[in-house]
């Protein structure tokens, strides 16, 4: 089996979860810029994570073999200081050449704050601007709905946005729809108890079809689990689903949407 | 609308062949929820909006259709539109607050 963990905040997790994970099939990481659990007080700790996301963060995981990619924003938790995030977006320009960068994200909302909602039109400003893939990440639990809606309005209102370059995360069964009937990607978070477990995922899966859609487990310093994805797989095929199938899901999908970004290569040609 | 995938093939599936996956798992779950409500039966105070909404959805377990996970979910789902001036916290509860 192989997968690509498209969503792992790998700076907050141990050379164990590596390991798990390249045990486990894995063949490419991607890491979006998020929240650290609590709010950097200022934009030279954004520049030190930046370093951290496409210098270092690479070089610990080629010591297991995984290539690492990432993505650059300040998250929708800290974009409520407006100050802060002008300073923040000011540095991204310096950091999106890097060869491991494959776009803005994760941006979107937290509370649907009318400052959040600022910041996310500058983030799709500048996602416009150097030609960017675009990942959201969308509101917990009860935000979810109203902010997936709000943030696809800000998608749909630019002229320049292509929906097939933006992956909208963490959807549910009560979002998924409206993410892909408006043309864009989806992507299912596994965990343990908010967002979707494994078995609920499949489901989406099935009843959707899979066609523009990817599964992550978005771990971070929180509860959560590196190899979430490979036990969806585990549960697709209790229910007899192909390897086929699920190769085209789990590698495939991700592989698709990715290769939009010049940056990013098929690890399967890396090998060959 | 998204095209068909290999993944969708479910049509063949059995209900007997899904409770074989999945009966003990949903069994167990619906056991610990009979025993929340139990604990929170012997808990004092006034209960708070989070169990109000899980109250709220019990019935929609009872409904007809496939789309009950979709249903709950909108039920405790912010039903405002337009954007808040500014939040007074970063997380979310689980339930929309001002849910009856
Ligand atoms: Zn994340």
């Amino acid at each position: 089996m192989r997968y690509i963990e498209p969503h792992g905040h790998m700076v907050s997790r141990t050379t164990d979860d590596y390991q798990a994970m390249a045990m486990a099939g894995c063949a490419a990481i991607c890491e979006p810029a998020f929240w650290a659990g609590f709010d950097r007080k200022s934009a030279d700790g954004f520049y030190d994570y930046f370093c951290q996301l496409t210098q270092h963060e690479p070089k610990r995981a080629a010591k297991f073999g995984l290539p690492h990619y990432c993505w650059l924003c300040i998250n929708p938790k800290e974009s409520e200081d407006m100050a802060l995030a002008q300073d923040v977006l000011s540095l991204i320009p310096q950091f999106i050449n890097s060869p491991t960068v494959l776009g803005i994200g994760e941006i979107g909302l937290n509370k649907n704050t009318r400052n959040e909602m600022k910041v996310l039109e500058q983030h799709i400003e500048l996602a416009v601007k150097y030609d960017q893939l675009i990942l959201v990440h969308t509101p917990h639990l009860e935000d979810k709905r109203k902010g997936t809606r709000l943030i696809m309005q800000v998608l749909k209102s630019h002229p320049k946005v292509r929906p097939e370059r933006v992956i909208i995360d963490h959807v549910e069964e009560h979002t998924i729809a409206e993410v892909l009937d408006a043309g864009f990607w989806a992507g299912i978070t596994l965990y343990p108890e908010s967002k979707a477990t494994p078995t609920r995922a499949v489901d989406m899966l099935e009843n959707y079809a899979a066609q523009r859609v990817w599964l992550n487990s978005a771990c971070d310093w929180g509860v959560s689990d590196p190899v979430a994805v490979p036990k969806a797989v585990v549960e697709m095929r209790r229910r007899g689903h192909t390897a086929k199938a699920i190769d085209s899901l789990v590698y495939g999908n991700p592989v698709r949407f990715l290769s939009q970004s010049p940056n990013f290569k098929d690890p399967q040609a890396l090998l060959s | 609308m998204s095209q068909p995938h290999p993944l969708t093939a479910t049509a063949g599936r059995s209900k007997g062949q899904v409770a074989d996956l999945h009966f003990m798992d949903a069994r167990s779950k619906l056991l610990d929820l009979a025993a929340f409500l139990d604990r929170l039966e012997r808990a004092t105070g006034p209960e708070d909006h989070r169990v109000r909404g899980l109250r709220a959805a019990l019935p929609l377990l009872l409904a007809a259709g496939d789309d009950r996970v979709a249903k709950i979910l909108h039920l405790w789902s912010d039903p405002s539109s337009a954007p808040i001036e500014k939040a007074d916290t970063k997380s979310a509860s689980g339930v929309w607050p001002g849910i009856q």
